[in-house]
Parts: C-alpha cells; structure tokens; sequence
C-alpha cells in the first residue's frame, strides 16, 4: 500500500458486521435473561448459529476487500470518537472463538439440563448466559479500536469468566473465583494506570493514532510496562499463574473449555495489540527476551508439574499453562533487527496460528477430560485403565486433541512452530529453537503418560457410572479433528505468512521426522517424569528396562518434586503479587535501556 | 507546587497504600477493600490529567472525567461480585480465606471421618 497512514474517518463496507458480532450475543443475552426458564438455552442455541454466520462473514468481507474494516461510533472519527476496527487478526480469532463456542454449546446441552418437572435450575441459567457474555466480550477485545475500549471488555470478559469457575458451588470452587477475581482486578488495576499516563502524555487512545504519536519519554514505557504485566496477569504468564491452575481444574468441563481455550487469549491478544499495533518500536529486543524467557520458564514448569499431576484434570490445567508460555515465545522472534521494531511478519503470524490451534485442541481435551470424569466418577490417571476400549470415542477426541498441540504435519500447531523455527533461524536466536523443540517433547510426554494408562488393559466398563452421551463425544472430536486440520487453511489471506512456508508437502520424510522427535523424546520424558508411574509390564524385556530406569527415574522424581514445591511457593498470594512488581520494574529497565542504546 | 502536583501525589499515594494492602493482609474482605483503594488512586490520577487538559490541549479535559465514570462503575461492579463470592465462600465453608491449604484440609476431612 502506497499510504502509511490508512483512512481513519472513513467506514468501510461491511462494518455493520462488526457492530452485530457485538450486539447479537449482547441481545441473546439479555433476551435470555428477561425470558428465563427453558427459553435461556433456546435463546442461546439460537444465537450461536448467528453469531458462527457474522464471524464468517466478517472473515469473507475481509479476504475480498483485503483492508481493515472501520466503523465508527455515531460517526465521531478519533480522536474526539471512538472507532472499531477489524484487521485480519481480529477476523481469525473472532472466527475461532465462534467455532469454539458453538462446541462448547452443543457439548453443553447434556450437561446444563433443566431437571425434568423444574422451571429454571440455577447453573443452567448462569451458564448460558455467561456463555453469551464471554462471547460479547471477546468479540469486543478482538475489534476495539482504543484501549479503553480494551479496558472495558477485558473487565466484562473477567466478569463474565469469574463466576464459570464457581458454577457448580463447592467451596474449593468458590475459593478458585475469587482468587481469580482479586489477581484479575490487580491486573487491570495496572492496565488502567498505563492508559491514563497514555492520555495524559498523548491525549487519546486511539491505537492508530497512538502509534503514530508514540514517542520513548518515561511516561511512556512506565505506561508500557505496567499495561503489559497487567495482562500478563491475566493471561497467566509464569510466574503470575496462581489462580490459572484451581481455577481451570475445577470447574465444570464445558467451563474449563471456554477458560482455557478462550478467556486466556482474550488478554493475550491485548498484548499483541499493544506491542504490535499500538508501540512496534518502543519495547526493543531485551524487554521481548524477557517476555519470552518467562515463556520458557512456563514451559519448562508447566509441563514438569503437569508430568507430576495425579489429576487427569489438573494435569491439562497444568498444560494450558505451559502452552500459554508458546504463545510468547514469539516475541523476540518477531524483532526485526535492522530497526529493532516488532515486524508483522511469520512470528505474528506464528503466534497467533499457535494460539488458534490451542484454543481448539485445549477445548476438545477439556471436554473428553470431563467425559471421563462424569462416566467414571473420578479422573484419577492411575484409575484409567481400560477406559480407552469402554470409552473409545472421548478418548480419541483426548488422543487427537494433545496431536493438534504437539503438531502432526498438517495441523495448526505444525505450521505455527514451522513459522517460528523459521523466524528463529533467520534471526540467529538459536536458543529458542531449543526452547521450541523441547515445548514439543513436554507437550508428547504428558500426552503419552495419558494415552499409555488409558490403553493398558483393565475392566473399565465395569467401573462406568453413567453412560456418556454420543453427542457431547462428537462435539469434542470435532473441535480435535478442527485444531489437525488448520494447518490446511489459506492463511495468506489473514496472516502476513512467508511465501513457502505453508506450501511445504507435508508427507514428505523431513516432515514426518519431525514428528517422531518430540514423540521419542515425550516417551522418555513421560518414563521418568510421570508420578503416576507406568502400568505393569508383562515382558521381560520390559521388567529389563524398568530394572535399567527405576534408579534414573528416582533421582529426577526428586528434582521435579523440588520443581513442584516451587510451583507451590510460586502460587502463594504475596509472592505472586511481588513478581508482579518485580517484572514491571524489569520490563521498565529494559524498554529503558533499549531506548538509551539507540 | 502546583495543584496538580499535590493531586498525583496523593493519587501515587492511594496506589501504593492500596498496593501494599493487596500485597499483606491475607484476608479477602481487606484485599478487596485495598483494591479499592488502589482504584481510586488511579481515578485521582485520571482526574489529574483532565485538570492538566492532557496533550489535546483543552483549558480542562472533559475526556478523563468519562473514562473514570466508566471506570467506577468497573469498579463497583467487581466489587460487588467479589463480596458476592465471599459471602458465598463464608456461608458455605464457614471460613472465608484465600489460602489454599485450608481449602486441601476441608477436602481431606471428609475421608478421614
């Protein structure tokens, strides 16, 4: 485009969708609550089509018209009005979340049932209509045009996610939400500190326009740092994860998997927004090191923890954790170093396909996870025996779900760390391509340790407590099927892909080695990791092996445990809320010093 | 020193009071108060700024004063859903803290009676 600066007091065609990706759920919602009883969930089945149909739409007006779709509030242009904007990123993962969400609306059927001869049940009521509510809020993070904009739907997305994880209202529950709530609230305490420093330095909020003004004075990068490690709390970066891991564990699966899919991508996308659109050129290299080495350390500590799990569903909670890390494992990958400003090149694009084919993934093996747990009434991985040949289907959606994260050719994943080991390549950053490479091994290990207890032989079928319905199975191989197919979609149109990247045959040898690698790795990483311990051997050569490994296995039990114990220190109260500190100070001292090289 | 000055002075003040609060007391109901406390630091800081006319250059910015309504309104908000969960928390363990061995003892109980 010949133009910098694209036309900021024009609505384009097609804005009306961004106003409906908003109001229709906002509508649903409030229908729902007004009609109450059965209507809520008829209400919001019906919306789920519709909002599924806007989301298409947008994607399609965006491929044809190849430009960012503005529509502006009342018809006041920024810096006096307000403006929504939807550029190929917001249009991806409005799409997603609407494929997710209609996933989760139709698992959720069985679960959130109005007891026959009842009028309306408390849970179902909440549910549906938070679902509408986190669905709103998202689709508002995704085309705000101005951080406060941002601001007041990151807040509604928190409102509405808070009392998810409570729904079922166990005290251990209750006591997750609110520890959720009060971390959140500090968080966008913070947020709302930088975007008053931002007015008062820049008199708007306006992203484009911020972008233009921004220049390296204190308040600035005081203002950037404390919106940055803002969101970061509420993304659940290590080390500011207390709340993710009760939170995400305890609550209803269908819950679990609107949380862990999507609620943490709502902040994590302000981030993008924020390093990317709003101050490409302000962070510098060693605040996006940082940003990423946290990434690793949640890699490293999610994954460790997760292998120690004896919860099924703790130990995807754990998992999310360490994929949130992937997500900024991007950011000094996307550094151009010529001008030391963010690129919107194959990193972004990277990032953003990682995040996507998380959110479908996590989303199925919550739900086969929650499928397990209601057919045996506990989901104890050491308990799972024989549940693959009783329950095939939830736990192939499990199977190919943790596939979508470790990244078969083909999948989101796939492309997503191909995108990444290219950038890291071409920026001589080696030792992320370490990180990366090992992430893949983690994701493998506490996928097998998964998959070999379900597999081993055992009389599950007995031990079923209720039959699981075929319906809610579907809804979760679907989004599981969804996450393997991604890397197949034209993502040119949205995402700035380097050429041949995605053109790559994906059955050739080099690719299908890649995928044995972290699957080796995994399966030794799962052997002397996994507390729960590997189901009995029947060979000899087996009982060889476990003689050879069971003094190995001891010695690194030992150091996960102290890991663990960690992680345990890490999620008390004041030593989350001074990390917090700690790294907006680093964060600071490194924009700081990025701008004094120069 | 101007008004302004003395304004975010306190505004820093409040922040860091609340800050501190959110970062010692253990008990909820104290932790929710200090977040409180932290926010109206920041509205004053937002008030501040309108007083100064910010960078758009207005004798006095009406800007600011509608993002802080907006705010409070934020504010109160999730104040009210958090004292929610705490009474909830409170009517149905009978404790209300944060601490999460509590929460691994109350779950242990069952079994061992």
């Amino acid at each position: 485009m010949p133009d910098p600066a694209p036309a900021l007091d024009a609505v384009t065609a097609g804005a009306f969708l961004l106003v409906l990706a908003i109001v229709v759920p906002v509508a649903g919602l409030l229908a729902a609550f007004a009609a109450g009883g059965r209507w809520v969930e008829r209400i919001a089945l019906t919306t789920l089509p519709l909002g599924l149909a806007i989301a298409v739409a947008i994607a399609i007006a965006l491929w044809r018209t190849d430009a960012p779709i503005v529509y502006l509030l009342g018809a006041w242009a920024p810096p006096l009005g307000v403006a929504l904007r939807a550029d190929g990123l917001s249009a991806l993962m409005m799409a997603i979340t609407a494929v997710v969400i209609c996933g989760v609306g139709i698992f959720a059927c069985a679960d959130f049932r109005i007891p026959a001869g009842a009028t309306e049940a408390r849970a179902p009521f909440a549910f549906w209509i938070l679902l509408l509510a986190i669905w709103a809020a998202l689709n508002m993070v995704f085309v705000a045009g101005d951080l406060f904009t941002l601001y007041v739907a990151l807040e509604l997305l928190t409102f509405a996610a808070v009392p998810l994880v409570s729904l079922d209202g166990r005290a251990e529950t209750l006591q997750a939400a609110l520890r959720y709530l009060i971390f959140a609230l500090l968080g966008s305490a913070f947020y709302l500190v930088g975007s008053a420093l931002l007015y008062g330095a820049y008199g708007t909020l306006d992203i484009v326009l911020l972008s233009h003004q921004l220049r390296a004075q204190p308040a600035t990068l005081v203002a950037a740092a404390l919106m940055t490690v803002g969101l970061l709390a509420k993304t659940a970066l290590f080390p500011l994860h207390l709340w993710l891991p009760p939170a995400h564990a305890g609550a209803p699966a269908a819950c679990s998997a609107v949380l862990s899919a999507l609620v943490v991508k709502g902040s994590f996308f302000i981030v993008v927004r924020l390093w990317f659109g709003v101050m490409p050129g302000l962070p510098g290299s060693a605040a996006a090191q940082l940003l990423a080495a946290l990434g690793a350390a949640a890699i490293v500590l999610g994954s460790i923890v997760a292998l120690r799990q004896e919860r099924l569903k703790l130990l995807v909670a754990y998992s999310t954790l360490a994929q949130i890390g992937y997500l900024f494992l991007m950011f000094p990958l996307a550094l151009d170093p010529a001008t030391a400003r963010l690129a919107s090149g194959g990193a972004l694009a990277g990032g953003i396909l990682q995040a996507i084919s998380h959110a479908t993934a996590k989303a199925a093996m919550f739900m086969s996870a929650g499928l397990l747990y209601a057919a045996l009434g506990h989901d104890r991985i050491s308990g799972l025996a024989g549940v693959a040949r009783a329950l095939p289907l939830s736990v192939l959606a499990f199977a190919l779900g943790g596939m979508a994260l470790i990244g078969p050719p083909g999948s989101g994943a796939y492309l997503a760390k191909t995108l990444l080991l290219q950038a890291a390549d071409d920026g001589g950053q080696w030792w992320w391509t370490v990180v990366i490479q090992a992430g893949g091994m983690f994701t493998a290990g506490y996928w097998l340790l998964v998959l070999v207890h379900t597999l081993a032989r055992g009389d599950a079928s007995a031990a079923l407590r209720a039959r699981v319905s075929r319906l809610q199975e579907a809804a979760a191989l679907a989004l599981a099927l969804c996450s393997l197919l991604l890397g197949l979609f034209p993502w040119d149109a949205y995402l700035a892909i380097p050429a041949g990247a995605a053109a790559s045959n994906p059955l050739t040898l080099k690719a299908l080695s890649s995928l044995l690698w972290p699957i080796v790795g995994g399966a030794v990483l799962a052997t002397l990791l996994g507390r729960s311990g590997l189901p009995p051997a029947r060979l000899r050569v087996e009982n060889l092996l476990v003689a050879v490994i069971r003094p190995v296995r001891r010695g690194v039990l030992v150091l996960s445990g102290t890991i663990e114990r960690l992680d345990g220190a890490l999620r008390q109260w004041p030593v989350a809320a001074i990390s917090l500190l700690v790294i907006a100070m680093l964060l600071g001292a490194a924009m700081q010093a990025a701008q004094s090289l120069d | 020193m101007s008004i302004a000055s003395v304004f975010a002075l306190c505004a820093a003040a409040a922040v860091g009071l609340g800050l501190y609060g959110l970062l010692v007391s253990p008990q909820p109901l104290r932790k929710i108060l200090a977040f409180n406390l932290l926010g109206s630091g920041v509205f004053v800081l937002f008030g501040v700024v309108a007083r100064r006319g910010a960078a758009a250059g207005f004798a006095s910015d009406p800007i600011p004063q509608a993002l802080v309504i907006t705010g409070i309104v934020v504010a109160f908000s999730a104040t009210a859903l958090a004292v929610a969960l705490l009474l909830r928390l409170l009517q149905v363990s009978g404790s209300a803290t944060l601490a999460a061995h509590s929460s691994a003892r109350s779950s242990r109980d069952p079994a061992g009676t």
